[in-house]
């Protein structure tokens, strides 16, 4: 609410372009989902989401026939692509959380164009995250073990274990994602249910909408819930990428067992979230001709935090290797050895590139504001981050303290039919939301059209 | 038949029409051959009921008979199943409640060797074979093939019922034709009739067929094994003018000298001798004193990895380093060109007169075993070292003359009927004698086998034959010693034993086994007792001693016959260490235990140096063709450091076209290449091929990299400094922890590993996976890295690449106090006991696997598949009871054998007493060859285990993590020689 479309003192493209108002914002954003048919572009990425969706129906009904033997794994690499994809996607979600938790208790009122978008990115990438640690249990059907359920037999989770940690963080993280997402979307909600044409229609938003009515008590209330529920997410930003890495750092495996973990997860996390709402926006943004909402101001944001979390996640590579040398241990300095020149080299030599070198053309305005490049650099960084958690899981693994039980890992034909699928999970119900929700958020965009502020003279 | 048989006559129909005119009275017949009564008939009668021949029946008496045998046809499909009182037991049956095992004495036959074995049985189904204390050829240990012969008996895919031209058929015919094999060759006084048996050592057999020869005097009896002791025979023929069978007193030998001999991995009398030389290197029961061994060989064998220096030499070069050896010895000079440390080796011999030996390797040529008895002659080592004696088997031969003698007569169609009892000569055969092509001109072929096999597929009949747990015999092993093999079970799929299809051969088809063998045994004790012989001899395991020394005769000098050449490239061949010559190779269990050194499973390959792999341009996997005397054949490369330059070894056994559904397939056939003029070693041309192979290693790096697993110093250094192998890695104090320690007032577990004794034989792994259910995943699972066992053996190299050294290190799992598995799994499924034992409760287990990446030795295993066979029905048979079968989806480990460990408690329980040391007994220490295995209570100060652990060698690997392993290691000692420098 700081922000206006008011000059701004720095020069900064505006976060709104001009000429929009309350009917126009409401019109624009509302009218995707109820007057427009979709796009050309929306079928056909519904269309290869769904594919790659039945895909996923394939391997996961392979797998549970079959057994978890029809993946790469083995000993001594017993954790493969299911736990790189598990690591890889929870760190995308954490951008949509920063974006919605921690940019609204510091008032960035930019977030409000990507937020909604950036939510339902995080509650999508949660849910093909949270496959993944079901799908890789040998007896998935015995999942809920995990869970400290009232059992008959007294037995409990053991709660030393960094996986029983796990599943509380993913699932308050989901939760509380969930209820962030769900509660923003109220006032749009009901909007939609106002305008909506048909009657069937206007009965599920209006279902949906729990019966808001707008009145001054209820924005009362939803704005303390909302923000209060922000101040819930802010932790959940640190501490589910946090917990994640304790699977790793609290392992006895050299590359695993090391105390910056959880920073440098974290970082990552951002890093990789922030590169994924950058590639999902910049199409989107241009298929539903939103520029003039999701503005450069907003390209330019985010690949600053790409660029500063890049360079975070650089200086935990440095010290990654700088620790193994420093300790003396020959186990971590081999470890690092391994990681750079051994059989999987490459990778390593691949997320040099990804992760460290193509961020830096950020350093450049010419290249914040080059839309074309963004999108490029944000893919390369997500090859990047999924090539760093396979380093890390993979890589670790094979080459640990006994040489005569080294090993190799070679992933399946299911192991990326599952991958893929996951990503299709993701595409369709990105698509969907896309379809059938405003994908930015009306009540919130309202506040920053200049509506009103010039009328009253501004504030 | 009656194609088969040389003696049928034409039938008359003439003749018949008028006999059938002038009989009266109502008349059946049942064919024409019997109104004819022609010599078909009377023999299928005769067999069927041989008192109807007796001189002096008349026609009336022999038309009852007749009637009676057709009555009696319709009841065939009754089997009978007689019943006797004839097992023995360790302990008194009535005493044992129905589920407590039972342990029966037995031995198992291998070529010329014998193992005295206990096999125990679950309420009547044998399930495990442990060695026999009492045995001289066992002491109580087994080698790898003993533990999987149990897991052959119940194999699905063994012969299970007459075969007549490869069409089921019955006994009963069966019987018939061998009456009509009977009476053609009692025309010809057998001078059509051959037997080809495998090494005969059973004297219950050898008599028997002795008894068959007298019935044909111009029948012929032959033996073969592709793994005999022809040199050996023809080197002490050599030396000594007649064939001995030697053996070695290894615990007096200060100093022993292996001329290509893997003397400690396989062959007779390896188990005894592994452990006597073992004893003679445990430095702290020695005082410092330990044997030096030297190894000269062209591939690496367990003999070769523990030697303290081992030279590497090509086969063919062997005799040439025997005789400079002998020269330098008897006080000349070695001829030029002779190694410059057989020297040293030889002054190191001379300091050691009498307390040394030279053992030859059983693919040397008879020259260099005649060498070898020269020198252990020179140097008095005969009668101290070395002892002589008869030779053992019923009736020594050269089977490979014996076998071309065959192969000539079978082609010059002298042969009209061949019995091949037991064995597979279509297949294991050097292929230049073209076995098959002599075999087709053979009219009857009768083949007996355990399995349906490449031989039964050309034979007209072939029987299933019984497996040694199935079955009563005897044998005699390589000391001489008599022992009785008795059956645990009933014959599976109503086979027969090798001595009733003899005896039914012998005209006397209605005698069991039991009742061939006891009548043998009667006739040999005649004197005494024989009913206590008897139940001494089974319970026992040993029946008879050889007795007295026999005069042996001076050695003569070995004549000065230069070797004959061998090209550029040798090739070597020797039977496969795992599934030897083929008789296993559908052993799953055999098939998947890695080979030592090499650790390749499911396939053979040829062997070869890095010089040689770079001379020739291949690396591991590229396919060679490589081209003897004897044929051609494509084989996959596998580099070996430490293999002799120009030398190719290459493991028989594979390349089975019909073995079953685990081995038919697997590698490639060295038979193919072999020749029967140089059966063991020949030239060979290689040439490269387009395309690669796909062997499968358990193992993929054996560069230690630094890390301080297998701990090692000269004795030097170790009398200098005996705590070396504690000194390398900081001991983590006790108390670094947060938490209160463990106590562990009761028991507490806990394994010493003797590297100064493990020579990498693998006897341990084959025994875990007998004892403990452990499946078999298959070369693709292996592949993938997916393999079971619970214990394995790295094999590691150090030094140069050319002839690196040998270090073997069994890894169980190591029962850490402070086990980085038990806090990472999320539902308490692997938790500690109060006996300090890491336990994995597999229905608990959701099958995260982190365990496994958290363990820092890498020894659990995980079930990704449904790897256990649910659905088999005769391989349930072999599974132990007292150990789950795991299933899809959760982890498994090493145990310590907990089902042990519950059991003696149990005992000591009942009986009110304290557990005693050496009571629980794991089943790789049980099995180890070298007692490089203790296993008992650290608590218990004054146990094995205990005093082990208190040995100044003991160090746990990876104790800088704080783990506090209880599996711990004692450091590998080399007594190497001061004179030889390592390259």
């Amino acid at each position: 609410m700081q922000e206006s479309t008011h000059p701004d003192p720095l020069g900064r493209p505006p976060v709104i372009e001009a000429g929009h108002d309350y009917s126009t914002v409401t019109g624009k954003i509302s009218d995707i989902v109820l007057r427009q048919s979709a796009p050309k572009a929306w079928f056909f990425g519904f269309g290869v989401g769904f594919l790659l969706l039945m895909l996923l129906n394939l391997s996961i009904s392979w797998l549970f026939v079959k057994g978890i033997g029809v993946w790469g794994v083995n000993v001594p690499v017993a954790w493969g692509f299911a736990i790189v994809n598990f690591v890889w996607w929870i760190g995308i979600g954490h951008a949509g959380t920063l974006i919605s938790a921690i940019l609204l208790i510091l008032h960035q009122s930019w977030r409000t164009s990507i937020n909604r978008f950036a939510e339902a990115m995080t509650l999508f990438a949660v849910a093909c995250a949270g496959m993944f640690p079901l799908l890789h249990l040998g007896r998935p059907y015995f999942f809920y073990w995990l869970f400290p359920y009232p059992s008959t037999y007294d037995v409990w989770p053991q709660f030393r274990s960094p996986l029983v940690w796990d599943v509380f963080a993913v699932s308050t993280y989901a939760t509380v994602s969930l209820l962030f997402w769900f509660v923003g979307l109220l006032p749009d909600l009901a909007t939609l249910r106002d305008r909506a044409i048909s009657r069937p229609v206007k009965m599920i938003y209006g279902a949906l909408a729990m019966g808001w009515r707008g009145s001054a008590r209820h924005w009362h209330r939803y704005q303390m819930a909302y923000l209060l529920l922000g101040g819930l997410a802010t932790p959940l930003v640190v501490s589910v990428h946090t917990v994640v890495s304790f699977d790793f750092a609290v392992g006895v495996v050299p590359g695993w067992h090391t105390t910056i973990f959880p920073p440098y997860f974290v970082a990552g996390a951002i890093f990789s979230g922030f590169a994924m709402v950058l590639t999902l926006v910049i199409p989107a943004r241009k298929w539903y001709h939103l520029e003039d909402v999701i503005t450069m101001r907003h390209l330019d944001n985010m690949a600053k935090v790409m660029l500063a979390t890049g360079l975070i996640v650089a200086y935990g590579y440095f010290m990654e290797l700088y620790t193994s040398w420093y300790s003396g241990n020959i186990f971590e300095m081999f470890t690092s050895w391994n990681r750079a020149f051994g059989p999987y080299g490459y990778i390593y030599w691949i997320l040099i590139f990804c992760n460290i070198l193509s961020p830096q053309v950020l350093w450049s305005s010419k290249a914040r504001t080059n839309v074309p490049l963004l999108f490029v650099v944000s893919l390369i960084i997500n090859v990047g981050m999924w090539m760093e958690r396979f380093m890390i899981v993979v890589v670790s693994l094979h080459r640990d303290f006994v040489p005569g039980a080294w090993g190799m890992y070679v992933p399946t034909f299911w192991d990326f039919a599952t991958f893929a699928g996951t990503i299709g999970l993701f595409l369709s119900l990105l698509f969907l939301f896309v379809r059938g929700l405003p994908m930015i958020s009306i009540s919130e965009l309202r506040e920053l059209a200049p509506v009103g502020r010039t009328a009253e003279g501004g504030e | 038949m009656t194609n088969s048989s040389g003696a049928n006559k034409r039938l008359n129909f003439e003749e018949i029409r008028r006999r059938l005119s002038q009989s009266t009275g109502p008349r059946y017949w049942r064919s024409l051959e019997e109104v004819a009564e022609t010599e078909e008939f009377r023999s299928l009668v005769e067999s069927e009921f041989p008192s109807a021949f007796e001189p002096g029946v008349d026609r009336r008496n022999l038309l009852k008979v007749m009637a009676a045998s057709f009555a009696l046809a319709g009841l065939t499909a009754c089997k009978y199943e007689p019943e006797r009182r004839i097992v023995p037991s360790v302990v008194e049956k009535n005493a044992v409640p129905p589920n407590k095992p039972l342990y029966y004495a037995t031995a198992m036959e291998l070529g010329p060797s014998v193992v005295g074995l206990l096999a125990e049985s679950h309420d009547g189904r044998p399930t495990k074979l442990e060695g026999n204390p009492q045995h001289p050829a066992s002491l109580g240990a087994t080698d790898i093939f003993s533990q999987a012969s149990v897991l052959t008996l119940w194999d699905p895919d063994r012969s299970r019922s007459v075969l007549k031209a490869g069409s089921i058929s019955s006994w009963d015919e069966f019987s018939l034709t061998l009456g009509s094999v009977r009476h053609t060759h009692q025309a010809d006084r057998g001078a059509g009739l051959r037997i080809l048996t495998r090494t005969v050592l059973s004297p219950t057999l050898g008599t028997q067929l002795g008894g068959l020869l007298a019935q044909f005097p111009s029948a012929r009896w032959f033996q073969y094994d592709p793994v005999n002791r022809d040199n050996q025979r023809a080197g002490a023929i050599e030396a000594f003018g007649q064939d001995l069978q030697t053996r070695y007193k290894l615990e007096n030998a200060a100093v022993v000298v292996s001329l290509d001999a893997d003397f400690l991995g396989s062959g007779p009398g390896s188990l005894p001798y592994a452990r006597a030389f073992a004893r003679g290197r445990r430095v702290e029961e020695t005082g410092g004193k330990m044997s030096r061994l030297y190894v000269v060989e062209p591939m690496p064998t367990c003999t070769g990895s523990i030697a303290d220096h081992r030279f590497r030499a090509r086969s063919s070069d062997i005799e040439g380093i025997a005789r400079a050896l002998m020269a330098e010895v008897s006080g000349g000079a070695a001829p030029s060109g002779a190694p410059s440390w057989v020297g040293a080796v030889a002054r190191d011999l001379l300091a050691h007169r009498g307390r040394c030996v030279v053992i030859a390797g059983p693919q040397q040529p008879a020259t260099v075993h005649a060498l070898a008895h020269a020198v252990n002659s020179t140097l008095g080592a005969i009668g101290s070292t070395v002892i002589l004696s008869a030779p053992v088997e019923a009736s020594p031969s050269d089977q490979m003359t014996g076998l071309r003698q065959l192969v000539g007569e079978m082609n010059s169609g002298a042969v009209k009927t061949l019995v091949i009892l037991d064995g597979n000569p279509v297949y294991n055969t050097p292929r230049d004698l073209r076995f098959l092509d002599a075999l087709r001109n053979v009219p009857l072929r009768i083949h007996a086998g355990l399995y349906a096999d490449e031989t039964s597929r050309w034979a007209h009949w072939h029987v299933p034959l019984t497996h040694y747990l199935e079955h009563w015999s005897d044998t005699r092993a390589w000391d001489g010693t008599y022992s009785l093999v008795q059956p645990l079970i009933l014959p599976l799929y109503g086979a027969r034993s090798h001595h009733e299809l003899v005896a039914a051969l012998a005209g006397d088809p209605l005698s069991s086994g039991y009742d061939i063998v006891q009548r043998h045994w009667r006739q040999r004790r005649k004197d005494g007792d024989f009913t206590a012989f008897w139940q001494t001899a089974l319970h026992d395991g040993v029946a008879e001693t050889p007795s007295g020394a026999m005069k042996i005769p001076p050695v003569k000098p070995p004549a000065q016959a230069a070797a004959p050449a061998v090209g550029a490239i040798e090739v070597s061949f020797r039977p496969d260490p795992t599934i030897w010559d083929g008789a296993f190779s559908n052993s799953g269990w055999l098939q998947e235990l890695p080979k030592p050194i090499t650790k390749l499973t499911w396939d053979n390959a040829a062997h070869l140096s890095p010089a040689t792999a770079d001379r020739l341009n291949v690396r591991d996997n590229d396919i060679v063709e490589i081209r003897t005397s004897a044929g051609k054949v494509k084989a996959p490369v596998w580099v070996v450091p430490g293999h002799a330059d120009d030398s190719i070894t290459v493991h028989l056994g594979y390349g089975r076209t019909q073995s079953g559904r685990v081995g038919t397939g697997q590698g490639f056939d060295a038979y193919s290449i072999q020749s029967s003029a140089q059966p063991h070693v020949t030239t060979g041309q290689v040439k490269k091929l387009s395309g690669t192979w796909g062997l499968v290693p358990r193992q993929h790096h054996f560069n230690m990299e630094n890390r301080h697993l297998v701990r090692e110093a000269s004795r030097d250094e170790y009398l200098k400094n005996p705590a070396f192998a504690q000194q390398v890695e900081p001991a983590v104090p006790k108390e670094f922890t947060l938490y209160p320690n463990y106590e562990y007032k009761g028991h507490a577990w806990g394994m010493a590993i003797d590297l100064n004794a493990c020579i990498g034989c693998g006897a341990c792994m084959i025994a875990c996976q007998a004892e403990n259910n452990i499946s078999v995943v298959g070369k693709d699972q292996v592949a993938r890295g997916r393999i079971m066992h619970w214990i394995r053996v790295d094999s590691y190299q150090q030094g140069s690449l050319d002839n690196p050294r040998f270090s073997s290190q069994p890894v169980p799992c190591m029962h850490c106090e402070d086990a980085p598995c038990e806090p990472v799994c999320p539902v308490g499924a692997t938790s500690h006991s109060d006996e300090g034992l890491n336990q994995m409760v597999y229905n608990r287990c959701v099958g995260t696997r982190y365990c496994s990446n958290n363990c820092p030795y890498k020894v659990r295993r995980f079930n990704f598949f449904q790897f256990a066979d649910y659905t088999s029905d005769s391989i349930k048979g072999v599974f132990n009871p007292d150990v789950t079968v795991r299933s899809r989806g959760v982890m498994e480990k090493c145990t310590y054998c907990v089902q042990r460990i519950e059991e003696a408690k149990i005992d000591a329980e009942k009986q009110g007493r304290p557990l005693r040391d050496g009571e629980i007994v794991t089943a790789c220490q049980q099995v180890c060859p070298t007692e490089a295995i203790v296993f008992g209570d650290i608590n218990d100060k004054s146990s094995r285990v205990a005093k082990a652990k208190r040995q100044r060698r003991d160090y746990g690997i990876l104790t800088e993590l704080n783990t506090r392993p209880r599996t711990t290691y004692q450091a590998r000692i080399r007594n190497t020689n001061p004179e030889i420098k390592e390259s």
